[in-house]
């Protein structure tokens, strides 16, 4: 019943607006090509080939060839696993975390309140980006490093919103009522209150999800993170930067394009979720 | 009244586009207003009302179209008109006051300067002037210390001072025609008297026309020339306001007279006679009823029963924010006194009233006998048992919690968006009787909701699809789950039309007869008290005023208090001319 109710509620959400179809569509090309791309690609992502180095776009190369002479299409289409599984699990990491420690602190408020805020004005004091490369450089360059560096620099965000999610509904006469049902405070802060953050919740995800493939894609750029010649989006740039000059320009723009899509497609999705998750765009 | 009339609406109907296609919203309507008279429009919410003010103003919003029909005010076709004409309309020749007053002024300007920017904007003053003329208008709504008010930012005044700030902005061009968009609904009584005696004469001084949109038909006969009454968007009936309310016409005016408590004799009377058949005790036979309410209302004996609730010096303070001033000259903590040695007592099967203005302290009164709120002190013993002593998580596990239950306010806020009605009504069940068995819920549920007159095919909605009063029902429904002892019903009906209101009031003293319940009825609404309630407290600023049983309070009041209250009800007597 549920089930058929859900499925339904996701056709109704993508008729209803055709820019969430597209989002949806886009993501779920981009989840193809993570899950399948290794398995359907015409070249192995990290030998050269016998076409030889920086060869232009042909019909043979798509994307043409990078400077060892590795299929850059193959490449792009392998580093999309990588690059998703980092963003996701980043986010699912802070998403997590922060609406946990917003919401408790919305919710009872007080001293739990004001430490939780004056440390995460902290966080967000540093630049979030510097942060993240000292996180990284500190405890080590490893990608499971990266996923932690970018979910602390995007915790306080969800913090943020969950705690004043939270404080507004703390007061709602439904909790009042669910307090006179004989609820205890920390269940009704599971089961009724989050539930109903969730909708400000997903807008907020959808964009971080840009964010964090950008942030993951950035610090690979500047050589902490993943390693060469291991194939991801970030490092294929910065090691194409430097072909621009003498005119290769394929290296850079199609791991740029992919980046690009990708930040797109999430930042689309927002509305979309939160209208899945909104019981009022139920009918 | 041989002259054209100031405005004219013939056959006007507007559209909105819906997701479910086009809707009318109001459809074919007409009526003339003359110069120098005030014209009700009344409905209940969804009547189209509000909608063919906006229409008039042109402030229709984007979904929404005049599909039909034509405005003419003053000689110019309203519904033709361009926006730059309206701009210079709006305002100056037309002026509108908003439902709710805080919301209508901008929180972070000045008052006096919001009353300057129109004048401003309409060339009435110039930048020397525009003070002084501000100033005056603050005088003429009887603003006291206008000079001072003037630099007063919104959130400084109190609400009835806000709507009066609303006046001033809308009077301050001059224009020939008010248009009041339920200008009292969220006031209190007294201030509501006085707003709208105010609008009264300052329409008279001025020779405006008004029209004033409400759904209180007796404040609308009070202050009204003419009436029309909306039902689903048409008018079902206009003419004379005195022959309206002697002789309705249409079944819908004859309904919406009914429902109004104003002098009615007993609850019943509220009811139409279709109503009274889809109520849910129609099986019942009245005098059965009649005679469960006399015996209720002669039980409480102070000397022979033991009282259900005793609250004895129960007092509530709020610490007011310490800014760091403060704790540098080591000021001592100040705090706000909501609740002041309150005592109070119910007997069992008692329906006690409540009564007084926002903010005198009967919601905080009432959340602290539900023990959601932590008293600052004093005690209150329920069945022999001092529960202040509890803190209220505790009170949460106790066997206690099923006997206190609350019904609130606003049916729409106190259900959790993401359940369903079902779900609503079960959680108490779950909670407090430990009901485990899917089954057993599901009827329990069920016969809860036939009990409350709750169709059962609405069970697995969530709030956002129900009526109000439906919302309503269910917000009954779950406090009755429990089967307490003492149910608080605060302010119960505020929030609904007055039919449903009438048939929900009906509703609540059947099951006090049913199933010989407290009630504590918290409420700012006198005559719903007096049909429903057998004893009365008064409660000003935080103190009980007067005490006593209905008829006495209501019919020999003693504190000046309550003698206000009482003289400020709108009433209307549909036997007498008014």
């Amino acid at each position: 019943m549920l089930k058929v109710g859900s499925v339904n509620h996701l056709r109704y959400v993508m008729a209803s607006n055709p820019v969430t179809l597209l989002a949806f569509s886009l993501f779920g090309v981009m989840m193809f090509v993570a899950i399948f791309g290794p398995l359907l690609v015409p070249y192995d992502p990290l030998a050269s080939t016998s076409t030889g180095a920086l060869q232009p776009p042909s019909w043979q190369h798509w994307f043409g060839t990078d400077q060892v002479g590795r299929d850059v299409f193959s490449r792009v289409i392998v580093a999309t696993r990588l690059d998703l599984i980092i963003s996701i699990s980043a986010v699912a990491l802070s998403f997590v975390l922060g609406s946990f420690l917003g919401s408790v602190s919305g919710f009872w408020g007080g001293w739990t309140d004001r430490i939780l805020g004056r440390v995460l004005d902290t966080i967000m004091a540093f630049p979030l980006f510097v942060l993240a490369m000292g996180i990284v450089a500190a405890s080590g360059n490893t990608i499971q490093n990266v996923v932690i560096a970018t979910a602390i620099i995007n915790l306080p965000f969800y913090a943020r919103v969950a705690r004043s999610e939270v404080a507004i509904r703390r007061n709602a006469g439904w909790v009042q009522a669910a307090k006179l049902a004989g609820n205890s405070d920390s269940v009704i802060l599971l089961t009724r209150v989050f539930p109903n953050i969730l909708p400000p919740m997903m807008v907020q995800i959808s964009l971080n999800m840009g964010w964090a493939i950008l942030n993951a894609a950035g610090l690979s750029f500047i050589g902490l993170g993943v390693m060469p010649p291991t194939p991801e989006w970030g490092i294929m740039v910065a090691e194409g930067a430097s072909y621009i000059v003498s005119g290769e320009w394929w290296l850079v723009l199609f791991p740029g394009l992919s980046l690009m899509l990708a930040v797109f497609t999430f930042n689309l999705m927002g509305d979309g979720l939160r209208d899945l998750v909104d019981p009022a765009r139920r009918t | 009244m041989s002259t054209a009339p100031l405005l004219s609406v013939k056959n006007l109907s507007v559209q909105f586009r819906t997701r479910y296609g086009r809707v009318d919203a109001v459809k074919r309507i007409s009526f003339d207003l003359h110069k120098g008279q005030a014209l009700g429009i009344v409905g209940e919410s969804g009547s189209g009302k509000s909608v063919t003010s906006y229409a008039i103003l042109q402030i229709l919003d984007r979904a929404g179209t005049i599909s039909e029909g034509e405005i003419i005010f003053g000689g110019l076709r309203l519904d033709q008109a361009n926006e730059q004409l309206m701009n210079e309309l709006r305002g100056r020749e037309v002026s509108m006051i908003f439902q709710n007053p805080r919301a209508a002024l901008n929180p972070i300007r000045k008052v006096g300067e919001q009353i300057a920017d129109v004048l401003l904007e309409h060339a009435q003053a110039t930048r020397s002037t525009a003070k002084r003329k501000a100033i005056e208008m603050l005088r003429k709504v009887k603003i006291r210390e206008p000079e001072t008010r003037y630099h007063a930012y919104p959130f400084e005044l109190s609400g009835g001072m806000c709507q009066r700030v609303v006046i001033a902005m809308a009077l301050a061009c001059k224009p020939q025609m008010l248009l009041a968009d339920e200008p009292t609904t969220g006031l209190d009584v007294t201030t509501q008297r006085t707003i709208m005696d105010l609008i009264k004469e300052l329409t008279q001084t001025e020779g405006l026309a008004l029209v004033l949109i409400t759904h209180d038909l007796g404040l609308a006969a009070e202050y009204c020339d003419n009436l029309a009454v909306m039902e689903k968007g048409e008018i079902v009936e206009q003419g004379r306001a005195e022959i309206i309310l002697r002789s309705p016409s249409h079944p819908y005016t004859q309904r919406l007279l009914r429902a109004t408590p104003h002098h009615a004799q007993s609850l019943k009377e509220l009811l139409t006679d279709s109503d009274r058949e889809t109520s849910s005790e129609s099986e019942r036979n009245e005098g059965d009823l009649r005679r469960v309410n006399d015996g209720l209302a002669s039980s409480w004996n102070k000397d022979v029963k033991p009282a259900l609730l005793d609250v004895v010096g129960l007092r509530k303070e709020f610490p007011k924010p310490r800014t760091i001033s403060d704790v540098l000259a080591r000021r001592a903590n100040e705090s706000f006194v909501a609740v002041n040695s309150l005592d109070l007592r119910i007997y069992p099967g008692e329906s006690v009233g409540l009564v007084g203005e926002s903010g005198c302290g009967k919601s905080t009164t009432s959340a602290m006998i539900a023990r959601l709120l932590e008293p600052s002190s004093g005690s209150i013993w329920f069945q022999g048992r001092d529960i202040s002593l509890l803190k209220t998580n505790h009170f949460a596990q106790t066997e206690l919690r099923a006997m206190i239950q609350m019904v609130f306010q606003d049916p729409t806020e106190s259900l959790n968006p993401r359940a369903t009605a079902a779900e609503s009504i079960a959680d108490p069940l779950r909670r407090l009787l430990q009901v485990r068995d899917k089954e057993e819920i599901r009827s329990r549920v069920e016969s809860l909701a036939e009990q409350v007159g709750l169709q059962l095919n609405l069970l697995e909605r969530l709030p956002h699809q129900l009526s109000g009063g439906q919302k309503a029902r269910v917000g009954i429904a779950r406090a009755l789950a429990s089967k307490p002892r003492l149910l608080i019903l605060d302010e119960p009906t505020a929030a609904l039309d007055v039919s449903v209101q009438a048939i929900v009031l009906n509703l609540l003293a059947d099951l006090r007869a049913q199933f010989n319940m407290a009630y504590l009825f918290v409420s700012h609404d006198l005559e719903v008290v007096r049909l429903l309630c057998d004893r009365v407290v008064v409660m000003q600023s935080g103190c009980i005023v007067e005490e006593g049983d209905t008829q006495t309070v209501f019919n020999q009041p003693v504190h000046d208090y309550t003698k206000t209250l009482l003289a400020a009800a709108p009433r209307f007597n549909r036997n007498q001319p008014i």
